[in-house]
Formats: structure tokens, sequence, C-alpha cells
């Protein structure tokens, strides 16, 4: 017994080492402009790490527009790329330029791949982020995607950290599993800040961050992206604020997506 | 023999020489000829897959001239114009050929002459050996000019049989006769007109070519000796100040066979490894891999197209900044392995109809300078919104509304199930079609575009439509359809 403890300790430090903890302070991070959200975070979301994008199939727009955002706060002028499936590209329509130029993302600097699977994707998002040139990376899979487990998000986490550039999974339809993610998250379009008129106001996001690697989740939060400023602000600081109606959608949302992460189960953490 | 269907009956299109022997000729029924020899073996007629046989035998070819083109149905048409020295001779060029040939079974006819028409003619009308080329030619029959069997029937009559004939009498007669034609093909024959070859592959800019003494069996040996090559092409761009845009390698079996790997890069490239890692990931997404068979006989490297490509500035810490960590390497690998069109780039284009504002090109093809943000609609005012969807529908989707009024606000939709409520909307944005165009802003199967009125919508929980009402109430259509065009951010 007494003999076993060195070698323990040795074992220990290999097993440290083949782990690479990354030094957690040190990494880089985005900010998105939303103090409460960056505060939570310390200083916003990691660069180089895989960050987990839940929606809907309804929410399809609000979550692809937060994660073409977030790469590219994250990316600043470095290209980014967008990878889907044929699949997704039949069913949730096709990435429009004037609107990708409307939220303030340059449709000249996004490259598209259509993957003809989800095996072909994740092939392809490992090649992506070996590439320390591109900004950011936004990998759009639909429904349960049983090929993206643990060992295949391990992977993606791996290569961002290697090569700094952030990765942004979005989920549509999918249902959360073990994963190696930096953070998780549930994205929902929120109602927005109308404009004289009635009309639509800039677009708006809610937030609920379900996991966190280091740190406490559970938060949930109101997003506003402001195109001119390129960074996002509180739903506070809109001129048309009318807090009835915000506070009319959103209670139940968030009260819902609340006992999801209080009681999710210990695989999940293990991830 | 080869049977295909003709005007209902099965008629043979072609038929090898023992059964030319037994009587059977093209043109007979399948019936007539099963008459006379009752165990024939037939197959079915497969004009694609004879060409396509006949263009890889073509490319194969390749390794005695740069100028090889298929020649109708079946012949191969090689320019052999200063090759021959290197086979002694351009007989023993042919008979190489052939013999290469008649290993697949083949029967191979060839004959070598100073302008493509007669060689084309001598090889298929066979005679006895004549002093000289135009001796040869103007013992052909008339059928070898081409023409239409009725004219070939009637020089018959007229009692010219051969070329020679015909030669001797005056140009304008026969014109008079026989039309244009007849002289032109008279022309090309005996040599008196040009009419140069198309060859299947365009001149390269760089090509290497590395003959082996004895074929090599393992494709991987194959590579290496590839990326030699490919460094030796690098050094010839190099010096010219070009990289290549366009890599073709071909491996040339012993048996005749060729296979080709081509890559296109988007940025011009002169750097070898990363010319091997693009035809690894080639020869990776080949559904079938190479198969050496009896051995690699012959490697060949061209560089179809090249562009001009600046010598590479050094890194500071010595050698040369490192290309494959660019986004342009990414993109030529992506596309390398999932497709061409696959990874694609958005350009703007002039249009007012939504879903034919942008084209998406090939990430690999050279990008156009063009600017997104010079365009009106896409941005607006500061301040505003926008004004247009994240994601675009092509076609629309067609959804249930409810509206106060006909040609009012929609108050209540129903898309792929689900019906949302009108919280919020701003519109319409009244988009006519281009009158110009009047296909344009047709949805699929109503024929004729019409104007849409766009509306911005928010549902009761804040997701964000782009729905439209196609034609004007009362003017266009008595009830106009509303499809649901994009989704908003």
């Amino acid at each position: 017994m007494v003999e076993s403890i060195p070698s323990l300790a040795a074992l220990k430090r290999h097993i440290a080492s083949l782990d690479r903890a990354p030094a957690r302070d040190a990494c880089a991070r985005f900010a998105t402009g939303h103090a409460p959200l960056d505060d939570a975070l310390g200083g916003g979301l990691a660069c180089g790490r895989v960050h987990e994008l839940f929606g809907e199939g309804e929410e399809e727009g609000a979550a692809a527009g937060l994660a073409l955002l977030w790469a590219q706060l994250a990316g600043g002028e470095a290209p980014l790329l967008w990878l889907r499936t044929q699949g997704a590209a039949r069913v949730g329509g096709a990435p429009y330029g004037p609107g990708l130029a409307a939220l303030g993302l340059d449709p000249a600097r996004l490259l598209i791949g259509t993957m003809a699977d989800d095996a072909m994707l994740l092939r392809a998002g490992i090649d992506a982020l070996r590439c320390p040139a591109l900004g950011g990376l936004v990998m759009e899979l639909r429904g349960r995607a049983p090929l993206l487990d643990l060992t295949a998000s391990r992977r993606l986490a791996l290569a961002a950290e290697a090569s700094g550039v952030t990765a942004l999974l979005l989920r549509i339809g999918g249902a959360p599993t073990p994963s190696a993610a930096d953070t998780r998250w549930r994205v929902t379009a929120a109602p927005s800040a109308p404009l004289p008129g009635n009309g639509p106001g800039r677009a708006a996001f809610a937030l609920t961050l379900l996991r966190r690697r280091a740190g406490s989740d559970g938060q949930a939060w109101r997003l506003v992206w402001d195109r001119d400023r390129g960074s996002f602000g509180d739903a506070g600081d809109e001129r048309h604020d009318d807090g009835r109606d915000r506070a009319d959608a959103y209670a139940p949302l968030s009260g819902a997506e609340l006992p999801l992460s209080a009681g999710r189960s210990a695989a999940d953490r293990a991830a | 023999m080869v049977v295909e269907t003709v005007r209902g009956a099965m008629r043979l299109c072609s038929v090898d020489a023992d059964a030319l022997a037994i009587g059977l000729a093209p043109g007979m029924t399948l019936a007539d000829a099963r008459a006379c020899e009752p165990d024939l073996r037939v197959f079915d007629a497969d004009p694609h897959a004879d060409q396509d046989w006949l263009e890889r035998l073509c490319d194969g070819c390749a390794r005695y001239t740069p100028n090889a083109a298929p020649d109708g149905a079946a012949g191969l048409m090689l320019d052999i114009s200063g090759c021959g020295h290197l086979w002694g001779g351009d007989e023993a060029l042919a008979a190489d050929a052939a013999a290469r040939l008649e290993r697949h079974g083949l029967r191979v006819r060839h004959a070598i002459a100073s302008s493509p028409e007669a060689a084309h003619a001598l090889a298929r009308f066979p005679g006895p050996p004549a002093p000289d080329e135009d001796a040869a030619v103007r013992r052909l029959p008339v059928e070898a000019l081409g023409l239409d069997a009725a004219d070939a029937v009637a020089l018959r009559r007229a009692g010219l049989r051969t070329v020679g004939d015909l030669a001797s009498r005056p140009a304008a007669t026969l014109a008079a006769r026989f039309g244009e034609e007849a002289i032109d093909a008279l022309d090309a024959l005996l040599g008196r007109g040009h009419r140069p070859l198309a060859p299947r592959r365009p001149r390269a800019a760089v090509r290497i070519d590395r003959l082996f003494a004895e074929p090599i069996g393992s494709t991987a040996y194959a590579l290496t000796i590839l990326e030699e090559m490919a460094a030796q092409a690098g050094e010839r761009l190099a010096e010219r100040g070009e990289g290549g845009r366009r890599f073709e390698a071909v491996f040339f079996r012993s048996d005749g066979l060729a296979f080709p790997l081509r890559v296109e890069t988007s940025l011009p490239v002169r750097d070898a490894p990363a010319i091997l890692r693009l035809m690894r990931e080639r020869i990776d997404s080949l559904s079938d891999p190479i198969d050496p068979g009896f051995g690699f006989d012959m490697l060949r490297l061209t560089v179809p197209q090249a562009e001009k490509l600046a010598p590479t500035q050094l890194a500071l810490e010595g050698g040369e900044a490192r290309r494959e960590d660019s986004v342009a390497a990414l993109v030529d690998r992506l596309s390398i392995r999932a497709g061409r069109a696959r990874i694609q780039r958005l350009a703007p284009r002039d249009s007012h109809m939504p879903e034919q504002a942008q084209l998406a090109l090939p990430a690999v093809e050279p990008r156009a300078p063009e600017s997104w943000l010079e365009r009106a609609d896409a941005a607006g005012e500061p301040d505003d919104p926008p004004l247009r969807p994240l994601h675009l529908f092509d076609p629309p989707q067609p959804i249930e509304v409810m509206a106060q009024l006909p040609d009012g606000p929609p108050h209540r939709f129903r898309w792929r199930r689900g019906l949302h409520d009108v919280a919020r909307y701003e519109g319409p944005e009244r988009i006519a079609p281009e009158w110009w165009r009047a296909k344009d802003g047709a949805i699929a199967g109503d024929g004729i575009g019409r104007t849409r009125d766009y509306y911005r919508v928010e549902d009761a929980r804040g997701r964000r439509y782009w729905i439209f009402r196609h034609g004007l109430y009362g003017a266009e259509a008595t009830h106009p359809a509303w499809y649901i065009h994009g989704l908003f951010a």
C-alpha cells in the first residue's frame, strides 16, 4: 500500500499531462457587449472553444443569427465558415446575402459549405478548426445528430483549442447530450422592441445558459443586436421599450427552462 | 455482335469478322440473322459506354503525342508530327500503339498519312500496297469521300470508281452536280486543304513525364514520385513567376488504361507538398480506388492553367510562410473532398426580385471584387432593423393567412402546422415583377409573375418572418395566395 502511493501520484501526473488542461483564466474571451452576460462569464465567451446553441425547429432564424453574430464577434475581420447539411438547406432555406448584410455580417467574408451528411460535416468541421486563419466556424446540425457524441465533440474541442478558432455548434431541434462544449445555450427569439407604428424592431434573442464547464449556470438573458455599434445591448437601453409585453412572453419561457438545467444527469456534468 | 432497336425491329448495328464471313451485315434484322446462324452471341448497343471507352483509350494514347482526339464513333486520330523518332520511327510508333490496343481484344487497323482525312480514309478502306501516299489515296474507292450513299452510287454510275478518277475531272462540274462538300472532301483527302486536329486535351503550360523501365505496382510509391515531379513543376513555375490553378496527374497503366486525377485551387500554388495533399484528398474521395493492375509504366503531371504568382516572402524564422494555414487552402481541401460546388460564396446580383438578388458561386473560383455594403436594399438607413431575412426559402412556401381585409395586413397565419398570431407587422413593401422579364417572379406552377406585397411580421413569441401576398387583390387575383419567403434572426 505504501509503495503504491508514488506510482499513484505518477499516474495522476501522467493523466494530467495527457489531459493538457488549458489555463482557463488565461484564454482569450470576446465580449458580447451585454454587460450582465459578460460579467457572469468573466469577460465574455471564450475564444478557441466549442459553444453549443440549442434551438427548436421554429427558432432556426434566431439561433442561426445569434451563432453567426457570435462567430463574427469572435473572429473580427477574418472569414467565417458556415457548414450545413443538404437536408438543412432543403428544410431551413438558403442563407440570404442581403439579409446577412442587413445584420451587419459581410456576406463576402462568409463561406458556406453544404455537406452531404452529418459525418461529412463533422469531418469538414475538424478540418476547418485546424485552420487558424479562419475567424469562426458555425456548424449546423439538425435533429438528434447521433454522430456528435462525446468523442466527436472532444475532437472538435481539441482542434479548436489548438488553433484558437471559435466553434459554434448550432443544434436545431436537438436535445442536449454529453459533450465537451465550453458552454451550452438555449436560444429563442424574443419579442423585439417595436418601432413607431408597431413594426418589428431590432433582432432580439432570449438566452438561457444551460451548462458551463467552469462556473455557475442556469441564468437567462435577453440580448438585442445593435448593428450600428456592432455589439449586443441590453433590452433596457431600447428607446421604445414596453416592459409589459416582454414580461408576458418571457416569464413562462425561462421558467420552463430552469428545471432542465438544475435536474440534469451526472454524465452531463462529467462531459 | 451488337443489336439496337431501329423503328421497332431489332437490327444488327455492328458485327465482327466471323459474322461478316458467314454473310451477316449491319442493318439485318436479328430474326433474319438468327435464321442464318442460330447460336449468335448478341449484345445490346450502348453508344455512351462505347464513347466513354474510346475517350479512355484516347487518353491512354497521350503517351505517344499530346494531340490525340477521338475520330468518329470507332477511331482515334493521333498527330504524331515530330513524335516518331522517340519510338524509332513512325511505323514503330504505330505498331506499338496497335499492339497495345490489341491487348484489350480490339481489332485495330491503322494508317499514317500527311492529312487527318487521308489517314482516316486509308485506315478504313485498306488496299494493296502503293508506292507513295498520293497513289494510295487516288486508288481509294469513291465511298472514302464520306458522301451520301446516293451520291456515291451516282458517281459509280457515271463510271467514276476511284478518288483518282474524280480528281482528274474539272472541279466546277463536280461541284455543280454533287455540291461544295464533294470538292471539300476531295481536297482534304488529297492533302490540298488544311484542317487542324482538335485535341481532347489542350496544351498545358507545364508538362512533366516520368517513364519507368519496370512498371511500378504500388500507388503509394507512384505518389512519392509524383511529389518529386510536383517539386520540379514548382521550380519551373517559379522561374516563370507563375503558380498553377489546376493540376492534372495521369497514371498510365502498362495495359494502356490511364487514370487522370484533377485538382483545382482557389489561389495559384507551386508548393509540392500542398499539391500532393490535394491529390491525396482527391484519391480518398474516389468511389473506386486507383487500381495499379500490372503496374504503372509512366506518370505525367501537367499544369493546364497557370496564373501570375509573385515570389513568396520568406517567413522571419526561416522557410516559407505556411500556406496550408490559409483559408484558401482550407477551401481547396474541402472543395476537393466534398465537391466543387459544395463550398460557396455569395455574390450580389442586380435584381429587384428577392430570390434573384444573390448568386451562390463555388468558392474555388477567383472572387470578383463586389461589395455588398453599397447595396441599398441590404443595409437601409442606419438604426433600421434588418429589412431582409437571414434565411430565404426558394421557392417560397405557401401559408394560410387570415386577414381582416382581403388587401389588408395579415392577422394570423398557419405554417408547418403551427398557428402564429401576428403581434407586430410592418408593410406592405410592394415589389413588382420585372416586366421586361415576364417569367420572373412567378411561383412554381403559376406561370406569370404578379406584384408582391411583403410584410415583416413578428408573432406573439417573438419570431420574425417575411411573408407576402402574391397578386393585387381585385386587379391581379381574386383570391391572392400568401407565401412565407424568409426568416429573420
